[in-house]
């Protein structure tokens, strides 16, 4: 089966119940086979396992009792031992020994409001954070748990919905209520981080909230989604920016629109380059760039749409981590989180 | 809180009569834009004791409702230009409807166009889900809520 095949279709796999109010977020541990974690607006986290006999996945773990409001974001560390957890409480919780006994090993609280997101570096040693205070946070992990606040970086002008490392490089990117997208990185010996690019209205960005930021693998290129109801693609020379030349510039690539005709909550972006997209119109797309095979600019095209993937809005799409499985989960305001499989439909 | 309030001489309309409906003025499945009017037309004003059908800042024209899309617009009149209460009316109207309505239902709510000094930011603020549901967990807003949407019932 390949992207070209007709008869593709985004089948339902399974529906995971159990969260007791809207899920916000999922994400897949990037270590771990078929370990999926999910936050809701019910305060906790729920750990879901793939059963090696079964092929199902069941809830393994609820981590409870420490977020005392919505559970908004979360991220699994790179090495797949540690979980952050971002929530309207003000603090960013930071949670390990899941096969045992679940224990938040650290809890930060800095942000004056609520925490909107939480991500990783590549390498696991720095973690941001990000809230409706408009700030973004980078932190230093050190030994025995400990963190160690390494920069405070002011800029946008409202809310800031997420925060994404870049998958190679210690470049940061935030997306905001302010309609931007702002890449920070550290550009001198001191190791302080600044804004060194911001993608507006101007620079053909988005005209309203910027939800959600995905790269693709190889890292040259990112998706953007809005309240604005498009998708847009945007594109770095990789290669120039390794070979340590300094900051080389985002540049807008296209955009997608007519597609989704509520806000579109979440992107993500497939090792194998398929674009999912979730949105309040309750439907998941997905987007491909047909000229991928070819020297041709990149043309972006819808591969398929699921119509009510969900009862109501879907606020997160994450494929899994590996190459094969093909695999998509799904959180929404109906409570449910949903596996799916790209494959050819019977 | 300010001390004085922001509007201290609203206009106060006579409670309406509730007029009864022909049964058969829509379709089964869909729903009627004034059965949403009756949800919210006795919802209280932050800060006078009058509802808000009474200080014209809702009226059986303020609901639209698309079947076809399953979609409900609320247009609501906040009774000055800077009216300040006009985000804590956009949450009453958020929350009260969040009981009432069948769920798959989209809501948007936005202010009548030209009635407030900041109408696109107070509209994208209204239906921005995620800044609604962390105002709504805030136990003083919530309060403040639940009192105008709960007031009938005191």
């Amino acid at each position: 089966m390949t992207l070209m095949d007709k008869n593709l279709g985004l089948v339902e796999v399974q529906k995971l119940e159990g969260h007791t109010d809207r899920v916000w977020n999922v994400a897949w541990n990037p270590a771990a086979d078929g370990v999926l974690a999910s936050c809701s607006a019910d305060k906790t986290v729920r750990i879901w396992e793939q059963s090696s006999l079964t092929r199902s996945w069941t809830c393994k773990a609820v981590l409870e009792g420490t977020h005392t409001r919505t559970v908004k974001s979360l991220a699994w560390s790179p090495c797949g031992k540690l979980l952050a957890t971002a929530s309207f409480d003000g603090t960013t919780c930071v949670w390990e020994n899941f096969a045992t006994d679940s224990e938040s090993v650290s809890v930060l609280q800095v942000h004056e409001s609520e925490v909107k997101s939480v991500s990783w570096n590549a390498s696991g040693s720095l973690l941001a954070t990000c809230g409706r205070d408009k700030s973004v946070w980078i932190w230093e992990i050190l030994p025995e748990y400990e963190f160690d606040c390494s920069a405070v970086l002011t800029g946008h002008s409202e809310d800031v919905k997420m925060v994404l490392w870049h998958p190679t490089m210690n470049v940061l990117f935030s997306c905001s209520y302010d309609n931007t997208i702002k890449i920070w990185c550290s550009e001198d010996e001191d190791g302080d981080y600044n804004c060194v690019q911001t993608l507006g209205e101007s620079n053909n960005g988005h005209s309203s909230t910027v939800w959600s930021i995905s790269f693709n693998a190889a890292g040259d290129k990112m998706v953007t989604c809005s309240d604005d109801l498009t998708v847009k693609i945007w594109k770095t020379d990789i290669s120039r920016m390794q070979s340590g030349e300094g900051y080389v510039p985002w540049t807008h690539v296209c955009t997608l629109s007519g597609f989704h005709d509520r806000t579109i909550y979440s992107v993500h972006w497939s090792r194998d380059g398929v674009i999912a997209s979730g949105a309040g119109d309750d439907t998941i797309q997905l987007f491909v760039d047909s000229n991928s095979d070819s020297v041709d600019r990149p043309s972006y095209k819808l591969l398929l749409k699921k119509e009510k993937a969900h009862e109501k809005d879907v606020n997160s799409v994450q494929w899994a981590p590996d190459k094969e499985s093909r695999l998509l989960a799904s959180a929404s305001d109906d409570k449910m989180v949903k596996i799916w499989k790209l494959a050819s439909e019977p | 809180m300010t001390l004085g309030l922001i509007n201290a001489n609203p206009v106060v309309q006579a409670k309406k009569e509730r007029l009864v409906r022909r049964e058969d003025q829509y379709r089964d499945d869909g729903v009627d834009p004034l059965e949403i009017y009756e949800y919210v037309r006795d919802i209280r004003d932050p800060e006078h004791p009058y509802t808000l059908e009474q200080l014209s800042v809702l009226s059986e024209e303020s609901v639209t409702v698309d079947d076809k899309l399953d979609r409900i617009l609320i247009m609501f009149t906040p009774t000055i230009q800077h009216c300040s209460m006009a985000n804590i009316i956009g949450l009453c109207l958020r929350a009260k409807l969040k009981e009432c309505l069948p769920l798959h239902y989209k809501v948007d709510i936005r202010v009548s166009p030209g009635s407030h000094a900041d109408e696109v930011s107070v509209n994208k603020q209204l239906n921005d889900k995620e800044r609604v549901a962390a105002a709504l967990e805030n136990p003083n807003l919530r309060q403040l809520v639940d009192e105008c949407i709960y007031s009938d019932e005191i």
